[in-house]
């Protein structure tokens, strides 16, 4: 009752400050505004403790841009680290928009790698199959070890209503010790705990693969699963704000029971929200394996499909706008390394994620400042 | 104890004088005076929205007024919670209830007091709390845990509370909305009871004939302001209340067209389903609606009327019986196979089932024809074929909203209604099941809903109308179904309100007519 009621902050200042409940929708422009207003206080937060490290904020954070957007080359990698974020983030936004909780994009993104692994490895085409072949048939079998590995908590929650959220979390760690499984006993190349590199029909075409005949993109590492990256995040944006699906997957995601009663099912749509959410994340792995790391092997992802959820929220589950705080990320990823392997660009991201969240609160309130006059 | 009032010397125990509280966007109360004698009970009418509710929760410290003046007991007061409010006499009880379920009725009444410290000894305040009850009529046992107890008994418990912690001056906030009639004339004798002690009691309503039979004066407020201040009730009339609270003429009887009925569109034969806690909830339901045909279901909230409407729309499983529409077999089917077939549900809770809040007017009307022509087109949601459509609903049914993009969160209960309405209206059901379609709307809005259920009428829909609201349903229905725990009672086709009165308490139909004929002999 009385948090419907106006708050008022007491101070000595000339004015108070009033903070009352919004009671129409804030204009279109104030939402992204309002994060980007997040991010710089974040940034003036992670300056602010760089500070106090005895570091200069500046030089740290202009260290950073260079060495991320600062030429060709650097952007490039940039891209390169972005498009696995861009996947993981599009899986996250769309199991999100319907409030299905998908901690589990990081299995589902070493299960997508397995899934692409085994077509060399196993091996399931020849090896001197054609290259467009091997694409085809390791996207493919990436994404459905992906989805597969997101069906099993999908039906958990369809049939007997188990929490995704945990079961999710920990597939993840099963998913790492399958993979583990396979590099240590299987596939292990003299005695390492790594495959045997591809052959380099089974790779993704890079941009450097065309320095012959465009000379500009020598030493540029940006792989072919930048465009899976845009298909994915087009199409899914048609999906979730033009088609019919989008409309049910909106609908349960705002309020279960008013889809019921529209007669939508949920547990069907929880299904194939969660084999959507994990062919994404599996073809993350694929993308990774195929066009960065060329075999299969233990460290293959620094927490990719938790930095995913972090992207969906960022860009508030719109997922072209996933596309740009990917590259943010990756940016922040590459360059951060550059700073300090560990610390710093961390706490960043953490801090850029809370103010985030705290900054729903300017939505969903209005504060304004009103002169003292009569108190 | 002081006597009431008998000579022209009249104590007021409160004073309320120029009172203005402002909302974001709406003056709530307007330049308010309010007084309230010692002994008295004294109505506060008003329709939803006119600041009844705010004037009285600035008096019992909820919220702080922006200017204003307020006396109790003669001394100025400044209240800046409900604890200083209950400590100066004045208690409120909230249309919604602040309750501990899994705590007894002791323990919630001594809830935030200083006393007892440390050890609970609950046999001597379990006592103390029967005494009070007693004393006031409020039957309820103080070692019963608060989910065991009715809505009514709770009502009770709250209304101990503020007893207990001493207040002479009670304000009760739409007290009877939440009370089946029965439960509604205990309260009245309670209220009674606490007025001949000498205590005063602010009784907040917009329903008219129970502010004729309970108070002694009434105060109207319209949009904030006050339109009529401290009438003697006895001096004014109903249909003078009704303009005061509306502002304009209101016509009490619906005008009613007789319709012959046509063929039978929806058939129940022996419904048998559970609740959610799965305990039998319906326990062997027929009836039957025709084409051109309100009928009423009447019975106390909780006797199966909610598992009713969702059985018949395929929301909650049937385990034994029938349901056919227009001749189809309806039983067990999908929901959606209902909506084609041409069933729509006013739901009884707009918010928590009938709407999606946060999405648009828009995503909310078409929630049942998104995948239909000319809306859906392929796989797409043709958003323009949508946007005109809701532009239509929202002309044609007076949504009031900026824009049909609106999240309809922000909505009145009124206009919430009008969207579930234009909904549910639009798709041209044969049958139609209204689950409480005017619940806590105002006299105008009520009046909108009650004339687009007859308008489907006339147009020859058969439409089941479930409602808590006896008048409602005398003045809608052409027939009246009784339920009771989950069994009909009986059929009343003549409005007598008195065998439907004992039929929802659970007497049967014949019963009823057999100790009828006994007394006529």
């Amino acid at each position: 009752m009385s948090d419907a009621t106006r708050t008022t902050l007491k101070s000595k200042l000339p004015f108070k400050i009033k903070i009352e409940p919004r009671l129409d929708d804030p204009p279109g422009w104030y939402s992204p505004l309002l994060s980007l207003a997040a991010v710089i206080f974040a940034l003036l937060i992670g300056a602010l403790v760089i500070w106090i490290g005895g570091g200069d904020p500046w030089k740290a954070y202009s260290h950073i841009a260079r060495y991320s957007f600062g030429s060709i080359g650097v952007l490039s990698d940039t891209f390169v680290k972005a498009i696995p974020l861009m996947l993981v983030g599009l899986a996250c936004t769309i199991a999100f928009r319907m409030k299905l909780w998908n901690i589990g994009a990081e299995g589902q993104f070493f299960l997508g790698a397995y899934g692409a692994s085994m077509i060399v490895l196993l091996p399931v085409l020849p090896e001197d199959a054609p290259q467009w072949l091997f694409i085809l048939v390791m996207a493919i079998s990436g994404m459905f070890f992906g989805a597969l590995w997101a069906f099993i908590p999908a039906l958990l929650k369809a049939r007997f209503n188990v929490n995704e959220i945990i079961s999710t979390l920990m597939l993840n760690y099963i998913a790492v010790e399958w993979n583990n499984y396979f590099i240590y006993a299987v596939w292990s190349e003299g005695g390492f705990q790594m495959s045997k590199m591809f052959q380099r029909n089974a790779w993704l075409p890079r941009l450097s693969d065309y320095a012959k005949e465009i000379p500009a993109f020598r030493g540029l590492t940006t792989h072919f699963g930048l465009v899976f990256a845009l298909i994915a995040a087009v199409i899914l944006w048609w999906v979730l704000t033009k088609s019919q699906w989008g409309y049910e997957i909106r609908l349960i995601g705002d309020n279960p029971r008013a889809a019921e009663y529209a007669g939508i099912s949920i547990k069907k749509n929880i299904v194939f929200v969660m084999l959507v959410s994990g062919a994404l994340a599996g073809l993350a792995g694929m993308s990774e394996i195929t066009g960065v790391v060329h075999r299969l092997q233990g460290a293959i992802s620094p927490g990719y499909g938790f930095t995913g959820i972090i992207i969906a929220w960022l860009a508030k589950l719109n997922p072209l706008a996933v596309i740009l705080v990917s590259v943010l990320f990756g940016a922040l990823i590459l360059a951060g390394r550059e700073v300090q392997p560990a610390g710093i660009p961390t706490l960043i991201q953490g801090v850029i994620m809370v103010s985030l969240i705290a900054s729903d609160y300017f939505l969903r309130n209005r504060v304004s400042f009103v002169r003292r006059l009569e108190e | 104890m002081a006597e009431p009032v008998k000579n022209e010397q009249v104590t007021n125990v409160v004073e309320m004088q120029g009172i203005i509280k402002e909302f974001p966007g709406v003056l709530a109360n307007d330049r308010v005076d309010f007084d309230l004698r010692q002994g008295e009970v004294h109505a506060l009418l008003g329709e939803n929205g006119a600041g009844k509710s705010t004037l009285m929760n600035v008096l019992a410290g909820l919220y702080r007024a922006e200017s204003g003046l307020i006396n109790v007991h003669g001394k100025p007061a400044n209240f800046n919670s409900p604890r200083d409010a209950i400590e100066a006499g004045i208690g409120m009880v909230h249309q919604h209830f602040m309750l501990v379920p899994s705590q007894s009725v002791t323990e919630n009444v001594l809830l935030g007091l200083d006393e007892p410290r440390f050890r609970m000894n609950l046999t001597k305040y379990n006592q103390k709390i029967d005494e009070i009850a007693k004393h006031y009529g409020l039957h309820v046992d103080p070692t019963a845990k608060i989910w065991q107890l009715t809505v009514g008994e709770q009502q009770r418990v709250e209304i101990l509370k503020m007893l207990y912690r001493g207040a002479d001056v009670l304000i009760m906030d739409e007290p009877t909305a939440v009370l089946a009639p029965t439960e509604i004339d205990e309260l009245f004798k309670t209220l009674k009871a606490m007025t001949a002690e000498g205590k005063s009691i602010v009784f907040i309503s917009h329903k008219l004939h129970e502010v004729m039979a309970i108070s002694d004066r009434v105060t109207v407020l319209q949009k904030g302001k006050i339109t009529s201040a401290g009438i003697e009730t006895k001096d004014i009339t109903r249909a003078d209340l009704a303009r005061l609270m509306v502002g304009r003429e209101v016509v009490f009887r619906v005008e009613k067209k007789p319709i012959q009925p046509g063929d039978t569109v929806l058939e129940v034969e022996n419904l048998h389903a559970e609740n959610d806690k799965g305990v039998p909830a319906l326990r062997g339901v027929s009836l039957n609606v025709r084409e051109g045909e309100i009928v009423g279901v009447a019975g106390v909230a909780g006797n199966g009327q909610s598992e009713l409407a969702e059985t018949l729309v395929g929301l909650r499983t049937i385990l034994k019986g029938n349901v056919t529409v227009g001749g189809n077999d309806v039983t067990n089917k999908p929901v959606k196979l209902g909506i084609r077939s041409g069933i729509s549900l006013i739901p009884a809770d707009r918010t928590l089932v009938g709407t999606a809040p946060n999405l648009s007017v828009t995503d909310n009307v078409i929630m049942k024809n998104y995948d239909q022509a000319p809306i859906g087109k392929g796989l797409t949601v043709n958003s323009t074929a949508a946007g005109s459509y809701a532009s239509d609903l929202k002309d044609s049914y007076e949504i009031m909203v900026p824009t049909i993009e609106t999240s309809v969160r922000l909505l009145s209960g009124g206009n919430l209604q009008k969207v579930i309405l234009a909904r549910e209206i639009s798709s041209d059901p044969n049958l139609m099941i209204a689950v409480q379609p005017t619940r806590g709307l105002d006299v105008g809005a009520i009046e909108g809903v009650q004339k687009l259920l007859l308008a489907q009428q006339e147009n020859g829909a058969a439409i089941l109308l479930i409602s808590e609201e006896l008048e409602e349903l005398l003045s809608l229905s052409d027939r009246i179904y009784v339920i009771y725990e989950g069994e009909i009672m009986g059929e009343v086709s003549d409005g007598n309100v008195n065998t439907i009165g004992q039929m929802m308490t659970g007497l049967r139909f014949e019963e009823i007519e057999q100790t009828q004929g006994g007394e006529n002999v």
